[in-house]
């Protein structure tokens, strides 16, 4: 790009050309006032404040949104251009009520602050009517999350844009014209009736008093708050947050960090925006627990400790080692994780650690080691915008990454990008593509293999690729020959001439991103849909590079992390194996015991081995299988096999109230530590509120545990598990926590001087010993529960965007919880009317497992035959209902289908 | 073709339409008819003759008779007297002054007009391509296809001297320049036929009555600039406008002027209509575009410029009608015929539509340069009742005023701004010493409060701030500080609004104040109106409509 060179107040400046006159300014620390711009999401320049003079030109020029040219000679102070800027700012304040004093937005108020530079104590035009602010009724009355005080607002629509360049929704936009323009919603409907997903972007962009939060309102201004930079808790986005709390420790509101264009830059979605109440909830566990005659009664710490490591020391020494089973946490650190690896693994002698993962993701840390020797998502957020295909299968993107979907939506509006989404549900993402395919569930590897064929007979597939990175394509091929696309789309249910569409798109797309996420991974096929999913992007060559590759979605905020911690039975952390002897003895040399090489128990096996006897003990830190595992009626009855059962948690849950030795813990927004996104970020966690003084960490808990067990795990600090992490984890060496403190890594980082690896398997080549990806010849294989007449739906189970898995925190926030404070029973229109059943009648559930009553909701999202149930709500378990059965190899439930009966009660 | 006797030229324009016209038409097909001589008299009907105020108008050729005001009853005496018997009913006939009946050219009304815009308005039939043609039509287009590479058609433009007609006056020719050297596969060429201010209605007439001058001309541009695909964007109370439009794309497409492989040659052009919701400032350019792309009518901020980035984010060149009615002009009888027309920087003609306190009222064009005492008292036969010629109000609702004291000026782009006024696109309204001007200013001003979209703070609030305090000022409740806190308003305003109809919209308040400052005191210190039009101490009253509203259809 060109040089430009400018003069500005009779200055030589030199730029790279195309940024604009506020740009050259503040590169030039010159400050020019601005009200309605915002970087990145709003420059319409309404507001007229930031306006400069430009030589010859006939009016003021507004610095915001005018770019720069050569020779321009700018001025940016005169008493004409401060008489301008000043009256257009009493202009602004012409119906602005004098209310500052009473405002929670007093003190971080752009408008205040112009009002303050410009001396306007109260603007010449404002009524008398107006000066004291009346609340009117509008759309935004009923909804828990945003108050919209209209006569705070100044018309600078940055939140319209914001809502449009963010949030990507267009929820609201400004209704009527010149002087009876406002902000609204379509129709004037209540924003709750719109497409709005309430993340409050909007409000985040409002420069005043206009758009609140209503969980703040009263709360106290912002030099009452103290702000913290840290990492969102919930989903595997890994949104960075400002989380504000007040001098009592309460947490009050967040915000998206706004900077780094690579994360979210801004955005959250509704959880990270309003889902930190639960952090100060009256429940939270803030004592150990001991059963005692049946009853959990408190205890101290000491107590409570010495009991755990003697039941613990004694079963071992009973039954051996691998008598007891220990689960990490994908809600909890890595350090955390990496902690409580070394507990099981050192202290008690077991490769029986695991963590949720096995209900997520197993399949595919599982599927994509095999395809491409690392089973993480390949690529970045900030090369999505590089791809000309996005292909999203089984995942309800919107709800469950929210803030993937706005980038991914925002690359769709702005380039000739082509979504193709392949979901049994009409989901939201689905209404931003062009081809949706609405395949039975658990058909996807039949669909995969017909789209692959049809690439080969079309010759789409990339030859090249194939040859230089690919084996085992003559077996693969034939494989594909049996899959001819009627069979196909007499399997899938899917029209013929859809699926070749599709096939013909991902064929010829330069560079295709696969996106999926438990709709492929949940299912006892599991690992087949993913390596199909992996043939697919061998098949076609897309795979590392910019916009090629495969994003695996992980759910849990530390998913990725508690994995890559080895909170998993076969690997230490960074995927080293138990059974490789030189990992092996690695480990013994560092922590000085004998290691066990013996593949350990997937956490999916604990209940039935419980059942069995051959597990005596579980020790548990922060997760809930009796909420989260496949028909819990089963696994319940498994754990109340087990002898003794300790757990560390925030929450009396389902499966604390089963337990033994109950340890409070801290919740992820009162430690340090670090978190990996989906995008295999190591992230930092701060602590955002102070903990209460009888919770520790999960981290410490384990290490005094451990000691009272009479191994020492060395660890004083959170610092002393991250340097043995780095140790002892190639793909970690280089991720230390000072460097945290700056920015992000991305793994693999193997030195302090690596800067980490935006993209896997850079120019196809993968992590495999000879390099190559492998193909593999994937036969359909049907789900485990079909409909027959007896259970004649398919029932399919999943998250909603205002609640996250089993509830424990979102439920206890009120906001989310107001506004979806019970389960239900999503029905298609056709099987509803059949049934007799209108909305919110209440039916009963059937499957062969239990029954569950629930609300109908009558919607045309589900296909007909297919009825969903989310999985947060503690009184109505969807998995209860939920088949258990087993991916043979990952041993992840089939979660996304069982056969259900329906009526109405 | 066929040789008449007679022909009779009925106006089909809007309004003498609804004024009767075509009841008079039908009856004069049944005299005719009756009196066999339906094969002799050949009807022709015409789009605007101009005069609007007259009509219904039929003038009869060869001897140039210009009958006004027709009824339907008139039918048969014409046919009787005129037709059969040579004798020309004097009592309808257009009347200069006691017993003068003046042919048309010879009608002052006429006879100071020069005609290249309305060449063919009450002349040929608009919905007949072949009398088009006739009159050299699409011979332009031929040329600029047959001989000249697109850059000499350029060239010939920007030597012409065209300016833009939609108001600003900027050198087409320098437009069509920045989209040619604009590298796209795809371009576009967009008729800006919104005509939003209230007073004018030339796009209009040109539409209805010669609607493939519109078309040749945009042809012509998209040659050009290699531009495929065009729009005419017309407004939705047009629907006659659009009617002939549709008929002349239809008949343009067939002849091979317009479409696949024009006139043979490998350019292709394809033509539609976009039918505008009707707010004045979708006519701005960006904020057509915007239209026409289906987004919200809002202007967006400028450069990039249409040209460079225009219509779906590709080069656009986007002309008003009578722009583009001026291009076949310039391409059959050349720039330099062209330029003999108007003055130096300011060729060409502009068309009027002239209205207010003057005898004749109606659509003028004349050529630039001319004085606005030419076009008051020559063309428009002067005010009525002789009362004082006050001002004259150019540009529209976002014009300003001329005092009678500057009644010599010139009419071109640089003298109306350097007056506080502008062209825009063409409306003209007469006022006489019973028009006050602030009531004026606030009548105005009051459109643009409407009309304003509400993006820009300083347009939407600024300019209902003047209005209020406008409504003050003309109930008698005005202030010492009224006059110096319009002139701040404005003056903001025009500096710092996001488009032209915010940048423009003070000019009425403020070139009245500037002429007529002495009227505002009054209203503010002796609570007076001087010309007895607000009514003072008093609420507010509803305003007085002085200018013409938009003439019905
Ligand atoms: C508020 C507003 C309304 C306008 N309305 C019209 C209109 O109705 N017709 C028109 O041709 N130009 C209109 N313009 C001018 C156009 O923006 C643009 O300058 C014109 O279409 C360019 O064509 P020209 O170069 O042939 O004049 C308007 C401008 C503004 C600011
Ligand atoms: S909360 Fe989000 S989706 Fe809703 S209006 Fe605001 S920005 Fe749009
Ligand atoms: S609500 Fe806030 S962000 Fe939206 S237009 Fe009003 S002041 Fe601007
Ligand atoms: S100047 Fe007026 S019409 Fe133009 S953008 Fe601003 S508010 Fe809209
Ligand atoms: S900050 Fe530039 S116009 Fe508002």
């Amino acid at each position: 790009m060109n040089d430009v060179n400018i003069v500005i107040n009779e200055k030589h400046y030199t730029f790279p050309g195309n940024i604009t006159i506020l740009e050259a300014c503040n590169r030039s620390g010159i400050a020019i006032p601005t009200l309605c711009y915002l970087q990145g999401v709003s420059d319409e320049g309404s507001c007229g404040i930031c306006v400069v003079k430009v030589e010859k030109s006939r009016t003021f020029d507004r610095a915001c949104n005018t770019i720069i040219f050569e020779g321009m000679k700018i001025t940016t102070e005169s008493e004409a251009i401060y008489k301008a800027r000043k009256m257009n700012l009493e202009l602004a304040l012409a119906h602005h009520p004098l209310d500052c004093m009473t405002c929670d937005k007093d003190g971080d108020c752009t408008l205040q602050d112009l009002a303050y530079q410009y001396g306007v104590k109260k603007s010449r035009f404002l009524t008398e009517e107006d000066q004291i602010s009346t609340l009117k009724e509008n759309a935004w009355k009923d909804n828990p999350f945003i108050l919209f005080d209209e006569q705070k607002c100044v018309l600078c629509r940055r939140c319209v844009n914001a809502c449009m360049n963010t949030a990507q929704v267009e929820a609201i936009a400004i209704a009527n014209r010149g002087h009876l323009s406002k902000v609204s919603t379509p129709f004037d409907l209540p924003l709750e009736s719109t497409t709005c997903q309430f993340c409050a972007a909007c409000v985040q962009a409002c420069p005043v008093g206009a758009l609140i939060e209503k969980t703040r309102v009263g709360k106290g201004k912002l030099k009452d708050f103290t702000k913290t930079d840290t990492t969102c808790a919930y989903c595997g986005v890994g949104c960075n947050l400002s989380i504000y709390k007040d001098s009592a420790d309460n947490l009050i509101m967040a915000k998206g960090v706004i900077g780094d264009p690579t994360l979210n830059n801004g955005r959250t979605c509704v959880k990270g925006r309003y889902g930190h109440e639960y952090t100060q909830h009256p429940d939270r566990l803030t004592t150990p627990l001991i059963r005692k005659n049946g009853v959990l009664e408190p205890a101290s710490w000491e107590e409570a400790l010495d009991y755990t490591a003697k039941r613990l020391s004694e079963i071992k020494e009973k039954y051996g080692s691998d008598s007891i089973g220990v689960l990490g946490s994908s809600r909890c650190s890595n350090e955390d994780n990496y902690a409580i690896m070394k507990f099981a693994r050192a202290t008690i002698g077991t490769n029986n650690i695991d963590n949720c993962a096995r209900l997520c993701h197993s399949s595919t840390v599982a599927g994509l080691a095999k395809s491409f020797g690392a089973g993480a998502a390949t690529n970045s957020y900030s090369d999505f915008s590089a791809s000309d295909v996005f292909f999203d299968i089984g995942s309800n993107t919107t709800e469950t990454h929210p803030v993937i979907a706005q980038i991914m939506k925002e690359h769709l509006r702005k380039s000739d990008c082509t979504l193709i989404v392949c979901d049994p549900r009409k989901t939201d993402i689905t209404k931003h593509a062009k081809i949706h395919i609405q395949h039975t569930p658990g058909t996807d590897v039949a669909l995969l293999n017909g789209i692959m064929k049809i690439i080969l007979d079309e010759q789409l597939e990339n030859t090249k690729f194939i040859e230089e990175h690919v084996e085992n394509f003559d077996a693969f091929k034939q494989k594909i020959s049996e899959y001819p696309l009627e069979k196909v789309a007499e399997i899938t249910g899917v029209k013929a001439e859809l699926i070749k569409e599709a096939a013909l798109i991902i064929g010829k797309a330069k560079n295709m991103m696969t996106f999926y996420s438990m709709g492929i991974t949940q299912h006892s096929t599991g690992v087949d849909n993913v390596l199909s999913i992996a043939n697919l992007s061998l098949l076609t060559g897309n795979l590392g590079k910019p916009g090629a590759g495969i994003m695996a979605l992980r759910g849990q905020a530390n998913v990725q992390g508690a994995c890559d911690m080895g909170a998993l039975p076969n690997v230490y952390s960074g995927y080293q194996s138990v059974t490789d002897p030189a990992v092996k003895e690695k480990f013994e040399a560092e922590w000085k015991v004998t290691l066990s090489d013996k593949i350990g128990l997937q956490a999916t096996l604990f209940g039935e081995k419980g059942l069995t006897g051959e597990l005596k003990a579980v020790y548990i830190m922060g997760e809930n299988p009796l909420m989260t595992d496949a028909d819990i009626t089963a696994v319940r009855e498994g754990f109340d096999k087990i002898e003794f059962i300790a757990v560390q948690n925030i929450f009396m849950c389902e499966t604390v109230a089963v337990a033994d030795v109950v340890f409070p813990s801290t919740s992820a927004y009162e430690k340090y530590g670090t978190f990996v996104n989906t995008e295999r970020r190591v992230q930092l966690l701060r602590p955002v509120r102070k903990h209460h003084p009888n919770v520790m960490d999960d981290w410490k808990i384990v290490s005094r545990l451990s000691q009272k067990m009479g191994y020492d795990l060395g660890f004083d600090s959170v610092q002393d598990v991250n340097r043995e992490i780095n140790k002892m984890t190639p793909s970690y060496g280089g991720i230390s926590m000072e460097r945290l403190e700056k920015s992000g890594l991305q793994w693999p980082c193997p030195t302090l001087e690596h800067p980490g690896t935006p993209i896997l398997h850079k120019e196809g080549v993968t992590k495999r010993p000879n390099q190559k990806g492998l193909l593999h010849a994937i036969d359909f294989k049907p789900a485990q529960e079909l409909p027959d007449s007896d259970y004649p739906f398919i029932l399919t189970t999943g998250r909603i965007l205002y609640h996250f898995h089993s509830g424990n925190e979102t439920r206890r926030t009120s906001v989310l919880n107001e506004f979806v404070p019970k389960n239900y029973v999503e029905i298609n229109p056709l099987d509803a009317k059949e049934l007799g059943i209108q909305a919110n009648d209440l039916v009963i559930v059937t499957t062969r497992r239990g029954k569950l009553e629930l609300n109908a909701k009558i919607s045309e999202r589900p296909k007909k035959g297919v009825v969903f149930i989310p999985f947060h709500f503690s009184e109505a378990p969807a998995n209860i209902l939920t088949n258990a059965a087993l991916d043979p190899v990952a041993k992840i439930p089939e979660f996304k289908v069982a056969a259900c009966h329906i009526q109405k009660k | 073709m066929k040789i008449y006797r007679i022909h009779a030229l009925i106006c089909a324009g809007g309004q003498c339409i609804s004024a009767g016209g075509d009841s008079f038409e039908s009856a004069l097909k049944k005299e005719l008819q009756a009196a066999d001589l339906a094969e002799e008299i050949q009807i022709v009907e015409t789009g605007c003759m101009g005069s609007c105020e007259m009509g219904p108008m039929m003038v009869i050729y060869p001897e140039g008779v210009v009958y006004v005001r027709l009824k339907p009853e008139d039918a048969e005496i014409i046919t009787k007297e005129h037709f059969l018997k040579g004798r020309p009913v004097e009592h309808l006939m257009w009347r200069k002054e006691e017993g003068a009946f003046p042919r048309l050219e010879e009608v002052p009304f006429f006879a100071h007009q020069t005609k290249l815009v309305l060449r063919n308005c009450g002349l040929i039939n608009p919905e007949n391509i072949e009398e088009y043609i006739a009159r050299d039509g699409y011979q332009g287009l031929a040329k600029a296809i047959a001989d000249k590479d697109p850059k000499l058609v350029i060239d010939e433009i920007k030597k012409s001297g065209l300016r833009g007609r939609g108001g600003a006056g900027f050198p087409t020719g320098r437009k069509w320049e920045t989209a040619y050297l604009q590298t796209s596969d795809i371009k576009y060429v967009v008729c800006n036929a919104d005509e939003g201010d209230p007073g004018a209605y030339m796009d209009r007439s040109v539409l209805e009555g010669d609607p493939h001058s519109v078309i040749e001309g945009m042809a012509i541009a998209a040659y050009a600039i290699g531009a495929q695909k065009g729009y005419v964007y017309v407004r939705a109370e047009y629907p006659l406008a659009i009617k002939r439009l549709t008929h002349a794309i239809k008949q343009a497409k067939q002849s091979g002027v317009l479409g696949q492989q024009i006139l043979g040659s490998d350019f292709s052009f394809d033509l539609e209509i976009r039918v505008g919701a009707g707010a004045f400032v979708c006519g701005e350019e960006t904020a057509l575009l915007n239209s026409i792309e289906g987004n919200r009518g809002e202007p967006k901020k400028k450069p990039p410029f249409p040209a460079e980035k225009g219509l779906f984010g590709k080069p656009t060149v986007i002309n008003n009608v009578e722009t583009f009615a001026n291009i076949p002009v310039i391409m059959t009888k050349g720039a330099d015929f062209f330029q003999t027309i108007g003055v130096p920087n300011n060729t060409g003609t502009k068309v009027f539509s002239l209205a207010g306190k003057v005898n004749t009222t109606g659509l003028i064009e004349v050529p630039l340069g001319i004085s606005l005492r030419k076009i008051i008292f020559d063309i428009g036969g002067g005010i009525p009742h002789n009362k004082q010629f006050k001002g004259a109000l150019t540009g529209g609702p976002s014009g300003g005023v001329i005092p009678a004291t500057h009644i010599d000026t010139p009419i071109d782009y640089e003298s109306l701004n350097s007056l506080g006024s502008m062209m825009g696109s063409g409306g003209l309204i007469v006022m006489d010493e019973d028009s006050c001007m602030v009531d004026i200013a606030k009548f105005f001003l009051k459109f643009t409060v409407d009309e304003s979209c509400g993006k820009c703070t300083p347009c939407r609030e600024g300019t209902k701030q003047m209005l209020n305090i406008l409504e003050k000022i003309t109930s008698g409740q005005g202030e010492e500080g009224d006059i110096e806190r319009l002139e701040e308003l404005g003056n903001t305003i025009k500096q710092t609004s996001l488009c032209n109809l915010g940048q423009s919209a003070p000019n009425p308040v403020l070139s009245t104040i500037r002429w007529f400052r002495n009227e505002y005191e009054s209203h503010i210190r002796d609570k007076k109106c001087l010309c007895n039009v607000c009514t003072l101490s008093s609420p507010v009253k509803e305003v007085k409509k002085h200018a013409r509203k938009k003439i019905s259809h």
